[in-house]
């Protein structure tokens, strides 16, 4: 059996296999242990009651999901009456994803949910659901900057800053969140994206646009990690797309220390069990004896064939 | 009402971790017939362990990709029967879009990957004697192991089947051999309308003591009920559709709206239904 370990920061996942935030719930416990992944994220959860979009919420393209769930939450007592006490029951460390509206609700909230149980804060500035035309914090490095600052004075918990793909300044809002205190990076979020049925003219969505996911959008996040990774010296996590070992290994080789899987769980709820075994066989069959040793080394095209092409 | 004003409940997840209760696998086709112009009826081999359902639940089928159809999320199908002596489940399907389109290539011997069983089924409450059941199109193979579990509880039990033709009613014949009272309606024949339909239901209500609905299949034939059942004082239940990504309870797609206590919640069709009561769905 070969070292799955990885660290994210100050934490050590006993795997680098877990879910992606607002693809997993407690009710996954029916299908498998959720021990054997490397950490739990929660869906993202907002301080007050939320009830979410319109349906359709979820709708199909070849090879993408399109979502405008609109992030529906219990709130925050529920969380921590309920939730919390839940995982417990778990070794795996539970990471909670949180919303807010402004940067002092996401410095008060991270606070709040800064409990023994909870052992990482996941940021989500990044959703497309929540404002108008899908705009998300993390559509700027200064918003970014400005919401991570904050809450790292708030709480001494490791803060996860999931990114968005809908930016053209990745590595600028990466570099934003470290510098403000950011522990790991999560790359990425869904894609604002739309979809038209074209008999009839309607769109698809009950919220008109909504999040790309699924293997559609793996090359997309794919860059981005490897772009954060060079960019940052905390962890990055990738997420986007996954759903096979080999998609898994392009994320570690890209520069990634773990990784989240999402929509594949919908299509296989067996999906990261299924990933750990697998990641497990691939390294003993590539000779090597832990997964850190694949980590980040991403091969190039070097100078030579550069040369070559204009010889 | 605007889905904006709901709220989702405070439900927990009602079974302990650790004990795994919702299979993913892979079951043998053991038979796939077109029963009529637009249904086909598909049989699988099943483990025990998946056996363990009860009318009303469903499972979600991956449908293969083919060179037509490339359908990638799951599709939610209600049970048609199972039998644990034979080891086998199936599902009664109409073929009409992408995911049922794909569903129509699988050929006896093929592997289908199904998760399940998924929802809360039928509940037939002590104080329901005499049930009728309402069914239409698709909701003809729901009900139909709701019809065979009334047999089996021996409750005598009448069903209204409506169709758009009378070559589309293809649960008439089980729900007879199960014992039930048939009575057909379609539209070709044109009794199939609320107009027709809601005196049959009070004249059997008057005649033979109807005391419970279960209906599927029609928001027509649910907004009727749920009218003559509140006049009546007659409770009952429907099995529900919609638009879904995980069928188990995570992504919290497939919401609806429905009364409980004061006010409107949202659930989930996959995981507080897909069977709700009747009079609360709004």
């Amino acid at each position: 059996m070969a070292d799955l370990t990885t660290r994210i920061g100050t934490l050590t996942l006993k795997n680098p296999i877990m879910p992606a935030s607002g693809t997993f719930s407690e009710e996954l416990a029916e299908v498998f242990d959720l021990n054997c992944l490397g950490a739990h994220v929660t869906k993202t959860i907002t301080r007050g009651k939320r009830a979410g979009n319109p349906v359709p919420r979820v709708c199909e393209i070849n090879g993408a999901m399109l979502n405008s769930i609109g992030i529906p939450s219990k709130g925050a007592q529920w969380f921590l009456q309920n939730t919390v006490p839940f995982y417990s029951d778990y070794d795996a460390p539970l990471v909670v994803s949180i919303s807010a509206n402004t940067a002092d609700e996401f410095a008060r909230f991270a606070e709040e949910v800064s409990v023994p149980g909870v052992a990482a804060i996941e940021v989500n500035i990044s959703c497309p659901n929540i404002e108008d035309d899908g705009k998300a914090f993390a559509m700027k490095p200064g918003a970014t900057a400005d919401v991570i600052r904050r809450m790292r004075s708030a709480t001494d918990l490791p803060l996860w800053a999931k990114l968005s793909p809908n930016t053209g300044e990745v590595v600028e809002v990466a570099q934003a969140a470290e510098v403000a205190g950011a522990d790991a990076l999560v790359t990425a979020n869904t894609m604002l994206a739309m979809a038209i049925d074209s008999t009839t003219g309607r769109v698809r969505l009950g919220n008109v646009m909504g999040g790309l996911s699924g293997p559609a959008l793996k090359p997309i996040t794919l860059r981005m990690t490897y772009q954060c990774a060079r960019a940052v010296s905390i962890p990055v996590i990738g997420c986007g797309g996954i759903a096979t070992i080999d998609d898994v290994l392009e994320y570690l080789i890209a520069g990634a220390r773990a990784v989240q899987v999402g929509t594949a769980t919908f299509i296989s709820p067996t999906t990261m069990p299924r990933l750990v075994r697998e990641l497990d066989l691939k390294l003993a069959e590539r000779g090597l004896a832990a997964v850190n040793a694949l980590i980040g080394t991403v091969d190039v095209a070097d100078e030579a064939i550069a040369i070559a092409e204009y010889a | 009402m605007p889905a904006s004003l709901c709220v989702i409940p405070d439900s927990a997840p009602n079974t302990p971790p650790g004990r795994p209760s919702i299979h993913e696998l892979e079951c043998p086709v053991k038979a796939h017939e077109w029963v009529n112009g637009q249904y086909r009826l598909l049989v699988v081999s099943a483990p025990r362990a998946v056996l363990d359902c009860e009318p009303g639940q469903f499972f979600h089928l991956l449908c293969p990709r083919t060179d037509r159809f490339q359908p990638y999320l799951r599709r939610p199908m209600s049970i048609y029967s199972y039998d644990r002596a034979k080891g086998e489940i199936s599902f009664l399907y109409k073929v009409a879009g992408e995911g049922t389109g794909a569903l129509a290539s699988l050929e006896t011997g093929d592997s289908l990957n199904i998760v399940g069983p998924l929802g809360q089924g039928f509940e037939i409450r002590p104080q329901w004697r005499r049930p009728l059941l309402v069914a239409r199109g698709v909701g003809l193979a729901t009900l139909a192991p709701l019809a065979q579990e009334c047999a089996s509880l021996g409750l005598p039990l009448i069903a209204i089947c409506s169709a758009r033709s009378p070559d589309l009613l293809m649960s008439a014949d089980l729900f007879r051999s199960f014992g039930a009272e048939v009575i057909t309606v379609t539209d070709k024949q044109g009794n199939s309308d609320g107009e027709s339909l809601a005196p049959m239901v009070e004249g059997l209500i008057r005649n033979r003591g109807i005391d419970a609905f279960f209906t599927c299949g029609s928001a027509r034939l649910l907004r009727m009920l749920q009218e003559i059942g509140a006049r009546h004082g007659i409770g009952g239940q429907v099995a529900l559709e919609q638009n879904m990504a995980c069928g188990i309870g995570m992504c919290q797609a497939c919401v609806r709206p429905f009364r409980r206590d004061d006010g409107a919640v949202n659930l989930r069709v996959c995981r507080e239904g897909p069977v709700f009561d009747l009079q609360e769905v709004l």
